[in-house]
C-alpha cells in the first residue's frame, strides 16, 4: 500500500467514526463537551503513560476512556450543583484536567517520549511508518488496526442502539418514560466518544477529531432531516474531506490534518450558504417569497374594499401608504398581473374573479387558523 | 472580562475566539512580515471577531445551535491558522519561534514590549468598563430593557465582543489556546460564588485573576519544570474548588449546614407534634410516653432522636421521668401551634383548592414547619374560623 493511500485510509476511518459519533454530540447540543474531552484525555493519555512505561495503544485507550468519563462526570456535577452555568462548567473542567496533564508531561518528559505538540496536532503524515508487529511479522500501520477497531466498535454500538439513541436524543423524557436509562445512554455514547477521540488523537491530533466530531455532523444536519441519513451523509463528507484534504495538503505543502479540517470547515460553509433545505440562501428565499405573497395579498385585499382603483405604472398614493418604495410596487403589481390575480383595465389596476377567490379563500384560511 | 462573559452565558465563546485568532496572526505575519506584537494582535484581532460574526451567523441563520456553531468555528479557524503556521515554517525566511507562543503561551519568552502592550491593553480595558458600566450591566442582565431604553444594544455587543477578543489574544501570548478560557473564566466563576453583585464580583474576578497569575508565576518559578501557563489555570481552579465548598450562602458546606439545622429543628418539632397526638388520642398529656413508643412513631434513627429530645428538654420543652417524656406546658404550646398550622392548611386545601381530604396532609406535613404564626391567624380569619379540620379532629384556637 502506498503511504498517501494509508494516509488517506486513516483519515477516513478517523472521519468516519467522529462522524458517527459527532451526529449525537450535535443533536443532543453537546457539541463542546467533545472538545473538552478531546483536550481532557491528554491527561489519561499521560497517565497511562507513566503507570504502564509503554505506548501500547490498550492502556492508552482505557485511561482516555476513564478521563473522558471523569471529564463529562465533573461538568454534569458542576451544573447539578447549580452554582455554575452549564458552559461555563465545561470551560472551567477540562482547562484543569489539562494543565494536569502538561504539568505531568513536563515533570516526566525525560522518560517519556511523548511531546503535547503531536498531541495537538498529531502527525497523520507519519502513520504509515508506525507499523504493529503481530507474532514477529509486520502487519501494518498500527493507525490504520486501531481507527478500524475503533469504528467498528462505534458502527456496532449505534446499530446495537440505534432506537434507543435516537429516541434519547430527540426526546429525552419519552425515552425515560419508555423505560430506557438515557444516564446509561448519556455515559455510554460519552464513552465511545472518548475512546474515538484518543484513537484518533494520535494520528490526528486534538483538533482535527474535534473538526471531525463537529463539522461534518453539523453539515449534514443542514441537509437532511432524518437521522439515518445523517449518520450516512456525516460519513462520507468525512471521507471526502480527508482525501481532499491530504490532496490539498501535499499540493499546498502544509499540515495534512490541518487541510483536511479546513476542508470539512469549507464544506460546512458552502452547507451553510446553499443548502436547499436550511441554507441561508434558501431560506432568506423563502423569506422573500412569504414576504411577496403577504404583500399580494395586501394589495388584493385593498383593491377590493377601496372604490377607487389604483394606477398600476405610477408609485401612488397606495403603496406610500404601505410604505413601500418604487420597486417593491412594481414587483407586486408585476406577480399579480403575472398570475392573473389582478388586470389591467385602462391603466387601472382591478380584482380579476380569480382574485377574489384567492382572496376568499386566503381570509378562510385565516379565520381557520384562527379559530384553531 | 471574564465576568461579563460568564453571565451572558458566552464562557465557551472565549475558547472560540482563542482558537480564531491563529489564523489572523499567521496572516498578519504572512502580510507585513514582521513578530512586531502589534501588527500581530492586530491581524489576531482581525480573525477572532470574524469568528465571532461566524458564530452569531451560524446561529441566528441555520438551525444549528451554539455549541456546534462554536465547535465549528474553533475547529474549522484553527486547523487553517495550522495550515498557514506550517506553510510559514517552510518558507525560506520564515522562522515561526515568535508565532508559536501564540499557540502554547510561554510567560517565560515575554519581551518587554509584550508587556507594555499588555499594561496599554489593560488600562483601557479598565477605562471601558469603568465609563460603560451603566451600560454593560444593563447588558448583562436586560438586554431588551436596555434597548427599551434606548440604549444602543447591538452596538455595546459588538464594544463587549471586541474587548473579548482583545483580552484573548492578549492572553495567549501568556497561557496558550487551550488554557486562555479557564484563565478567562475559572476566576469569574470563583468570584461569582461569593457575591451577588455584579460590581464586587468583577473587582473580586480581577483580584483572584491577578493573584493566580501571581502565584501561578512564583511556583513555576521556584520549582524545576513546573510550566506557567498549567500551573496558573491550576491555582485558579483550586481558588474555585474552596470557594464551591466554603463560600458564605452558596457554598456546598454551606448549604449542607443549613440543611442539617433546618432538618434538626424538622424533626424536633415533629418529635413535639407526635406527643401532642398522642396525648389527644388519651384525652389528657400528663402521662409520660415510653421513649421507644415515641421512637416508633416516625421510626427515626434512636441515637439521633435521642439526641434530638435531650436537646428538648435542655430547652425546657419537654420533662423526663425515668424512660417516660412528657410534654412541659411550654412545650404543649409550641406543639399546639404546630398542630393548629397543620390542620388549617388541610383546610385551607381542601376548600379553596377542592383537593380531596385525603391527599391533603402530606402537603401539610411540610407546610406546618414554613409557615409563620402571623400568616396562619390571617387565613384562619379569611376561611372562617373553622373548628376541625377535614379529617375532623378540632384545630387548637389561637393562644396569644
Amino acid at each position: 500500500m502506498s503511504s498517501a493511500l494509508i494516509v488517506i485510509i486513516v483519515g477516513s476511518l478517523v472521519g468516519a467514526s467522529c462522524a458517527l459519533v459527532g451526529s449525537f454530540l450535535v443533536l443532543r447540543k453537546m457539541a463542546l463537551l467533545g472538545d473538552a474531552i478531546s483536550h481532557a484525555v491528554l491527561l489519561g493519555i499521560v497517565a497511562a503513560f507513566i503507570l504502564t512505561k509503554s505506548r501500547a495503544p490498550l492502556p492508552m485507550v482505557l485511561g482516555a476512556g476513564a478521563v473522558g468519563v471523569l471529564t463529562v462526570f465533573l461538568v454534569e456535577v458542576l451544573n447539578r450543583s447549580r452554582r455554575i452555568y452549564e458552559d461555563a462548567s465545561i470551560g472551567v473542567v477540562f482547562p484543569a484536567l489539562f494543565s494536569i496533564g502538561v504539568i505531568l508531561v513536563s515533570r516526566y518528559a525525560g522518560q517519556i517520549d511523548l511531546d503535547i505538540e503531536c498531541v495537538l496536532y498529531g502527525e497523520i503524515g507519519l502513520t504509515p511508518y508506525d507499523t504493529l508487529t503481530w507474532g514477529g511479522r509486520d502487519i501494518g500501520p498500527k493507525a490504520l488496526w486501531v481507527n478500524g477497531a475503533v469504528l467498528l466498535f462505534d458502527l456496532a454500538l449505534i446499530l446495537l442502539f440505534y432506537k434507543e439513541l435516537k429516541l434519547s436524543s430527540f426526546d429525552r423524557d419519552l425515552a425515560a418514560a419508555t423505560g430506557f436509562s438515557p444516564v446509561l445512554l448519556h455515559y455510554m455514547l460519552m464513552i465511545a466518544v472518548s475512546v474515538t477521540i484518543v484513537a484518533s488523537f494520535e494520528s490526528v491530533g486534538a483538533i482535527l477529531v474535534v473538526a471531525m466530531l463537529v463539522v461534518p455532523p453539523a453539515t449534514a444536519y443542514l441537509l437532511t432531516n432524518r437521522l439515518s441519513v445523517m449518520l450516512a451523509l456525516g460519513v462520507l463528507i468525512g471521507i471526502a474531506s480527508s482525501a481532499a484534504g491530504y490532496g490539498i495538503a501535499r499540493w499546498y505543502d502544509a499540515s495534512i490534518a490541518g487541510c483536511m479540517a479546513a476542508f470539512a470547515g469549507a464544506v460546512f460553509t458552502a452547507a451553510l450558504f446553499f443548502s436547499p433545505s436550511h441554507g441561508l440562501l434558501a431560506s432568506a428565499l423563502a423569506r422573500r417569497r412569504i414576504g411577496l405573497r403577504f404583500e399580494e395579498q395586501l394589495l388584493l385585499l385593498h383593491l377590493k374594499e377601496e372604490d377607487e382603483p389604483p394606477g398600476a405604472d405610477t408609485s401612488p398614493e397606495v403603496a406610500r401608504r404601505f410604505g413601500w418604495r418604487r420597486a417593491r410596487w412594481e414587483r407586486v403589481v408585476r406577480s399579480l398581473l403575472d398570475s392573473g390575480l389582478a388586470r389591467l383595465k385602462g391603466g387601472e389596476l382591478r380584482l380579476t374573479p380569480e382574485g377574489r377567490r384567492h382572496l376568499d379563500e386566503a381570509g378562510t384560511a385565516l379565520l381557520a387558523h384562527r379559530d384553531a | 472580562m471574564g465576568g461579563f462573559t460568564l453571565l451572558r452565558r458566552q464562557s465557551l465563546l472565549g475558547d472560540a475566539l482563542a482558537h480564531a485568532a491563529l489564523p489572523g496572526v499567521c496572516v498578519a505575519f504572512l502580510i507585513t512580515g514582521s513578530k512586531q506584537p502589534l501588527p500581530l494582535l492586530t491581524g489576531a484581532l482581525c480573525a477572532g471577531l470574524l469568528g465571532a460574526l461566524y458564530v452569531v451567523l451560524v446561529v441566528r441563520g441555520s438551525r444549528i445551535k451554539e455549541d456546534s456553531a462554536i465547535g465549528i468555528v474553533l475547529s474549522v479557524f484553527y486547523a487553517v491558522g495550522i495550515v498557514l503556521l506550517t506553510r510559514i515554517q517552510k518558507l525560506p525566511a520564515g522562522n515561526q519561534s515568535g508565532l508559536d507562543k501564540y499557540l502554547f503561551g510561554q510567560a517565560a519568552a515575554l519581551v518587554q514590549e509584550d508587556l507594555e502592550v499588555m499594561a496599554g491593553v489593560g488600562v483601557v480595558l479598565v477605562a471601558a468598563v469603568f465609563l460603560l458600566w451603566k451600560e454593560l450591566k444593563l447588558l448583562t442582565f436586560d438586554r431588551a430593557f436596555g434597548q427599551s431604553l434606548g440604549f444602543p444594544m447591538r452596538g455595546l455587543e459588538v464594544v463587549l465582543t471586541c474587548l473579548l477578543v482583545v483580552v484573548v489574544v492578549v492572553g495567549l501570548q501568556t497561557v496558550g489556546v487551550v488554557l486562555m478560557v479557564a484563565t478567562l473564566i475559572t476566576p469569574a466563576a470563583s468570584a461569582r460564588q461569593w457575591t451577588d453583585r455584579l460590581g464586587p464580583m468583577i473587582l473580586l474576578s480581577a483580584a483572584i485573576g491577578g493573584l493566580s497569575g501571581a502565584a501561578g508565576a512564583l511556583l513555576s518559578a521556584s520549582f524545576e519544570k513546573l510550566p506557567t501557563g498549567p500551573t496558573i489555570v491550576l491555582v485558579s481552579s483550586s481558588v474555585l474548588f474552596v470557594s464551591l465548598l466554603f463560600a458564605p450562602r452558596r457554598g456546598i458546606l454551606w448549604s449542607m449546614w443549613r440543611e442539617r439545622v433546618f432538618g434538626a429543628r424538622i424533626r424536633r418539632e415533629n418529635l413535639l407534634k407526635d406527643l401532642y397526638l398522642l396525648g389527644e388520642r388519651r384525652g389528657s398529656w400528663s402521662t409520660h410516653v415510653p421513649f421507644p413508643i415515641l421512637l416508633g412513631m416516625r421510626g427515626d434513627r434512636p441515637g439521633r432522636t435521642r439526641r434530638d429530645v435531650r436537646r428538648l428538654i435542655r430547652s425546657g420543652l419537654l420533662e423526663r421521668s425515668g424512660d417516660g417524656l412528657r410534654l412541659e406546658p411550654e412545650g404543649l404550646l409550641a406543639a399546639e401551634r404546630l398542630v393548629r398550622k397543620h390542620r388549617l392548611w388541610e383546610v385551607y386545601l381542601t376548600r379553596r383548592l377542592d383537593l380531596p381530604t385525603d391527599h391533603v396532609h402530606r402537603d401539610a406535613e411540610a407546610m406546618e414547619h414554613a409557615l409563620s404564626d402571623a400568616a396562619v391567624n390571617e387565613f384562619e380569619g379569611r376561611l372562617g374560623f373553622p373548628a376541625t379540620d377535614p379529617h375532623g379532629r378540632p384545630i387548637p384556637p389561637r393562644r396569644d
